[in-house]
């Protein structure tokens, strides 16, 4: 009886999940073994889980309105990365910066969502490959605007010659760490990024009662069960419109949370190939291509992107400098894969 | 009216080929010639997606498989310092039992993931390439031996041989030999002389000799018919049943499942094939780089053809590859010309390469929505 | 006699469908099954094709005759081997191949190669010559003139049909063919057409096994009938004894009904619903032309073999197919198409595809009560901050009523519906179809997937929310001995037209010739509906 318990249990907790918790604590031991600073580690654990949360949170709206994983994040991702540099162009600074770059990355994330659940209320069965595609001729579109935007703002455009803005951007003296640094302390040589973990923690938050909302609810019997749904006179495409908004919205500000954090703006293909990583996040968290809990962003996000930070010197030290990327490459895709391949008990 | 929106989107890619040419200020012996080769080139690969889209298991992403087969085969073949046209013949020899292998692997994933083998084909070519990575950047010169010590990447004290394969490997030692079976050039007349002695003041490039590797076409062309053929045997009927109804396949006892796996053994061992005649020609391989964009390119070339997930020709095959390669051909200059920057044009290409899938499965989406309106009148 | 089965019994998990059923066909001729849906036609014919689906539920007792001979079916293929051939009511035909290939599926002519020397079998070729012959004998003996190398895609109904016969015959040695309602789909001409072909095939001493629900095509064609009814053998008849009133009733039967309800007949109620000339768009359940009247209070029920329409009618009216026509509720018009404006019309479905349309499956019991009024009527919403969340405490309170009321089953009103059984399934149903409180509630198959202890109580409910709720109840139900139970009246729908309307204790007869569309011309009965 115990025993069936437990087995049960660990069913439950999942295959993939177990393996990778498994594989982190390896990880860490060998950290430790390999005199690694621990504090420091432990710091950028919740450095990456607080400014990749909201990209991995962004998943929620889509796989519960049935869309599959919102493969097409980069898309969201790009209008962040246009409030980013329009602030900078303005030459804000600081928290207004900050706020204003939010502002016009909602505006313009939500405006694309709405524009993309078009066309994906086109091509329903194939939302994920479409997503996947749309999120790459987007981005190699806006590798063109890059280039010809009439930006100004030295900091930004090349230095000598050449058009268009640099790869990178960095934040120094904008937004850099701003929320990393908001009410941070130190606790046993661990720094605590209290201002990203509770901006953080809001988004939950406002995701937890827009679930709970009557759209919400809606958009979750959508994404179970298109034809009860459709019996109860809910217009499924108007649902899984919004859900294509929220997610988009969402991956605006998760792109200048993480660009924050990161210290950076970094343009043309650098959004390539963000959604893969955040979409990985939820599945090891527990999520499937169809259902997903907050708990599953919450635990996802954390295992995930741990195991990216512990690996890294872990894998650099014992094999070569690009082993943590093959990593990271690896375990990524291979989740998506098992997922993918998964039998799921089906809604219709 | 009725020929323009069934073609509406190899239409649009013609007209789109004109217009990049014209400004693309290029002379057409020298846009003749390096359309030629392009077609040459990438006619196989993109021919290797035809049976699995009439196997109804959409457009194979899993192509980059073959591609890595095909690669890892010519590392070999490098590595054993075989060449000319030995050396490609032994590639070939040596990437089928590597493509079998990877094809009957990815059947076996599609199988278990039906309706969602696109998607599954995409996330498996990023998987698939880290793995190759792995295996070429950590485990080669490390647990896989390696004669040839230029091959691998220098040690980090620069002192000898490290471990990992090199960034790009010299394929000189097998360059155009096929190609090079039987080469025919034609010189174009140059008509400067005639524009100046009419006393027409415009400037024209001056012409060059166009090649045409006809062996490599005829092993297209031999290839061509292979389809024609395939698609005339019992297998090829299987894969025609299976791809209209697999429900319909299974009762009327076609085992669909090993006829599906056998549609992508066959279009991996093609694309691996179609690799190794690429490569033959390129003369290099970007061991990093060489098979990432080969799905992403192939498909769009079959789609700006005029395929669709679910219906695709070798004609279309063809006609895309000559469209997209076009695009691929003209759009830098094109971009340098109009927007001052060679750039934009790259980066259009590229865009192109990806958009034409998302506009060909809503094309493709809608047409079937117009159908099923049609048919309930 | 080509084929006898003596004595064959059958039943799934403890529930007989088949008790000692014996059938005959003779050589040569055209013998007919008849009986209702679930009388167990299909169980005998899944025996004798030897489907997995009885050998992996236990096999069955008894034996077959082929030929004389004692056979053991054990897979569809082995029939084949025999002789016997089956054409299914759906088509098993690809749209995209031409008539030869279709007929010729997976059992192509192939001429070797060089590479099929090599690389076998599958690398032949395919001989189309020889299979255009093969086809052509096929069609000829049918006498029909279809080009072979048509796609079948575009071609008509009938003529689809006959590509399943032909295929069929063109499998080696055929005797005896089976042919599931190979009219229903067909318009008047084209069954014509296929009875002529029938008659032309016997003559070639093919004996054929018709079955099928138009009494009076089976009248016409038949050598002998074999009817059943609830698993068991009924009567076999020959041609000339059977007349279409005879086998109507020998087909409904004299069931005893125990009157579940006391019924209180209103002769002339006041009408909560009328409809007039209801067209619904419902694939397999086509509605044609439908009117008719609910009298406030009663319990109605829609009768009709599978396939003729009665399903379409609720579904049409609750906008849940696309539908034409007028409806009125309460002498206001329903605008259809809407399933929001019959929600709001104090109408509510309880739908025969509980698991498709019904249910979500993964999500609790609570939310799958509560949804639906929810959505439509605000229900179990409090306002925060201008924004409608729900109301989890009123909602889990709410579905504990229920689910105290309606007796469901289930761990705990959190409980996802997936691991229900079948009866608590449906009484989730239920109670969320009243958690809209209705006042005219359409309830189709509610017995359907429900083991016999559970029917009883969800007729139960039905007759108890009728009674102290007053709520006018409309059941479609393809048992008729459970509409006998407990309706009032009983609407037969036959090919999407009311047949006609009678009282629930109306003569088998009555019933039989209704549902078998037989009823005589200008006669149709109306005598409940006066």
């Amino acid at each position: 009886m115990r025993d069936g318990m437990v087995s049960r249990g660990l069913r439950n907790f999942g295959m993939a999940r177990s393996v990778i918790v498994v594989f982190l604590v390896y990880l860490l031991a060998h950290a430790f073994y390999l005199g690694l600073p621990m504090g420091q580690l432990f710091s950028s654990m919740l450095v990456r889980f607080g400014m990749n949360g909201i990209l991995a949170l962004a998943m929620i709206p889509t796989i519960q309105a049935g869309m599959g994983p919102n493969f097409a994040l980069p898309l969201g991702i790009i209008c962040g990365l246009v409030g980013g540099t329009a602030v900078i162009e303005l030459n804000l600074r600081g928290a207004t910066a900050f706020a204003a770059a939010i502002v016009v990355a909602v505006v313009l994330g939500a405006a694309t969502g709405w524009l993309y659940a078009l066309l994906l209320n086109r091509v329903k069965g194939q939302e994920m490959t479409v997503g996947t595609y749309f999120g790459f001729s987007i981005v190699s579109l806006m590798c063109i605007f890059w280039t010809l935007a009439p930006f100004h703002n030295k900091e930004m455009i090349w230095p000598y010659g050449g058009t268009g803005l640099r790869n990178t951007i960095t934040l120094k003296g904008w937004f850099d760490r701003i929320l990393d640094n908001l009410w941070s302390f130190r606790v046993m040589g661990v720094d605590i990024p209290t201002g990203t973990l509770l901006f953080f923690a809001l988004f939950c938050l406002l995701m937890w009662m827009f679930l709970r909302s009557k759209t919400g609810v809606a958009m979750t019997a959508v994404g179970n069960n298109p034809r009860f749904a459709r019996s109860m006179g809910l217009d499924v495409d108007r649902y899984r419109l919004i859900a294509s908004v929220v997610s988009n919205a969402l991956a605006a500000v998760g792109m200048l949370v993480y660009a924050q954090s990161f210290g950076f703006l970094q343009l043309y293909q650098a959004p390539l190939f963000m959604a893969f990583f955040a979409v990985a996040s939820v599945l090891i968290g527990g999520a499937s291509m169809k259902r997903i809990t907050l708990s599953h962003v919450l635990i996802g996000n954390f295992l995930f992107q741990s195991v990216l930070v512990v690996s890294m010197p872990v894998a650099n030290v014992v094999f070569s400098d690009n082993m943590s990327e093959i990593l990271r490459i690896i375990i990524s895709n291979g989740i998506i894969l098992y997922a993918l391949t998964r039998k799921e008990a089906d809604a219709a | 009216m009725n020929f323009v929106r069934k073609n509406s989107v190899p239409l649009f890619f013609v007209a789109l080929c004109g217009t990049g040419a014209y400004y693309s200020g290029l002379g057409a012996s020298f846009l003749l010639n390096e359309i030629i080769t392009r077609l040459a080139r990438n006619s196989f690969l993109v021919i290797s997606l035809i049976i699995p889209v009439l196997a109804g298991m959409g457009l194979n992403f899993g192509i980059v498989l073959g591609a890595m087969a095909a690669q890892l085969a010519y590392i070999l073949v490098v590595n054993l310092e075989f060449r000319g046209f030995v050396g490609v013949l032994s590639t070939c020899v040596l990437s089928i039992p590597l493509s079998v292998l990877f094809g009957w692997l990815t059947g076996i994933l599609f199988n278990k993931a039906k309706g969602k083998e696109m998607i599954t084909g995409i996330i498996l070519g990023f998987f698939a390439n880290g793995l190759y990575q792995l295996v070429c950047l950590t485990f080669v010169g490390w647990i896989i031996p390696v004669r040839l010590a230029s091959m691998l990447l220098p040690d980090k004290s620069g002192a000898g041989p490290g471990i990992g394969l090199v960034n790009t490997i010299d394929l000189r030692s097998v360059q155009y030999s096929i190609d090079n079976l039987w080469k025919i050039r034609i010189t174009m007349p140059d008509i400067r002389n005639f524009c100046a002695w009419m006393g027409w003041d415009v400037t024209i490039p001056p012409s060059i000799p166009i090649t045409i590797p006809v062996g490599t076409f005829l092993i297209i062309g031999l290839l061509c018919a292979g389809m024609y053929f395939l698609f005339r045997t019992k297998l090829g009927q299987d894969f025609r049943a299976v791809g209209q109804d697999r429900t319909i396949a299974e009762v009327s006892g076609i085992a669909v499942d090993r006829v599906r796996v056998a549609a992508i053994v066959f279009s991996t061992v093609l694309a691996g094939l179609g690799q190794i005649v690429f490569l033959q020609n390129m003369g290099n391989l970007q061991t990093y780089g060489s098979h990432v964009q080969v799905g992403t390119f192939a498909v769009a070339s079959l789609l700006i053809g005029g395929a669709s997930v679910a219906r695709a020709t070798v004609g279309q095959a063809l006609l895309g590859t000559l469209l997209f390669h076009t695009l691929f051909v003209v759009s830098p200059q094109a971009g340098k010309n109009l927007m001052g920057n060679v750039q934009v044009g790259e980066f259009f290409r590229v865009f192109i390469s990806y958009a034409v899938f998302c506009v060909a499965l809503a094309l493709h989406a809608w047409r079937r929505i117009r159908d099923r309106n049609a048919g309930d009148e | 006699m080509i084929l006898e089965m003596r004595n064959i019994s059958k039943d799934y998990a403890g529930n007989r469908v088949l008790k000692g059923v014996n059938l005959a066909v003779e050589e040569g001729e055209i013998h007919s099954l008849i009986g209702e849906n679930g009388a167990g036609k299909s169980t005998l014919m899944n025996v004798l094709f030897g489907m997995p689906v009885i050998r992996n539920t236990g096999g069955f007792t008894g034996e077959i005759l082929f030929d004389g001979r004692n056979v053991d079916i054990s897979s569809p293929k082995e029939a084949m081997k025999l002789g016997i051939g089956m054409v299914h009511q759906e088509f098993v035909l690809l749209p995209g191949f031409s008539v030869l290939e279709n007929v010729k599926l997976n059992r192509e002519k192939t001429k070797p190669n060089f590479l099929s020397r090599v690389f076998g079998k599958k690398m032949e070729t395919l001989d189309y010559p020889a299979m255009r012959r093969d086809v052509r004998a096929a069609l000829d003996s049918l006498e029909v003139s279809i080009d072979e190398m048509m796609p079948v895609r575009g071609l008509p109904v009938g003529y689809m049909q006959f590509v399943e016969i032909a295929r069929e015959l063109d499998k080696s040695k055929i005797r005896l063919l089976v042919l599931d309602e190979p009219t229903a789909v067909l318009t008047e001409s084209e069954a014509d057409t296929l009875l002529g072909a029938m008659r032309r095939l016997r003559e070639k001493g093919i004996s054929i096994l018709f079955i099928s629900h138009r009494l009076t095509e089976v009248v016409a064609v038949s050598d002998h009938v074999t009817i059943m009814r609830d698993g068991e053998l009924v009567d076999r008849l020959s041609g000339g004894e059977a007349d279409v009133e005879r086998l109507a009733e020998l087909m409904v039967g004299r069931r005893v009904t125990e009157s579940v309800r006391e019924r209180s007949v209103p002769e002339t109620g006041a009408a909560i619903l009328s409809v007039r000339n209801l067209r619904v768009h419902m694939p397999g359940e086509e509605v044609r032309d439908v009117s008719l009247e609910v009298r406030r209070g009663e319990i109605l029920g829609f009768a009709g073999l599978a396939g003729q329409g009665k399903v379409g009618i609720a579904n049409g009216i609750m906008g849940l197919y696309p539908a034409e026509g007028d409806v009125t509720k309460d002498g206001r018009a329903v605008p259809l198409n809407n399933p929001r404006e019959a929600m709001n019309a104090k109408m509510a479905l309880v739908s025969e595809d509980r698991r498709g349309v019904g249910l979500l499956l993964d999500q609790s019991i609570e939310l799958n009560i509560a949804i639906r009024a929810m959505q439509t009527q605000g229900k179990f919403l409090k306002k925060i901050a201008g924004l409608n969340r729900i109301d989890a405490a009123a909602m889990r309170a709410h579905a504990a009523r229920m689910m105290r009321d309606l007796d469901i089953r289930a761990g705990g009103e959190g409980q996802h519906t997936r691991r229900l059984s079948g009866g608590n399934q449906q009484k989730v149903c239920i109670a969320a179809a009243l958690t809209l409180s209705p006042d005219l509630l359409f309830v189709s198959e509610p017995t359907r997937g429900i083991d016999i202890g559970a029917k009883k109580i969800v007729l139960d409910l039905l007759c108890d929310l009728n009674r102290t709720h007053g709520v006018t109840i409309v059941i479609t139900s393809s048992e008729l001995a459970e509409l006998r139970a407990v309706c009032d009246r009983i609407a037969v729908i036959y090919e999407g037209r009311l047949a006609g309307i009678v009282p629930w204790n109306a003569s088998n007869r009555e019933l039989g010739l209704l549902m078998a569309g037989a009823a005589k011309d200008g006669r149709a009965s109306e005598r409940g509906a006066a």
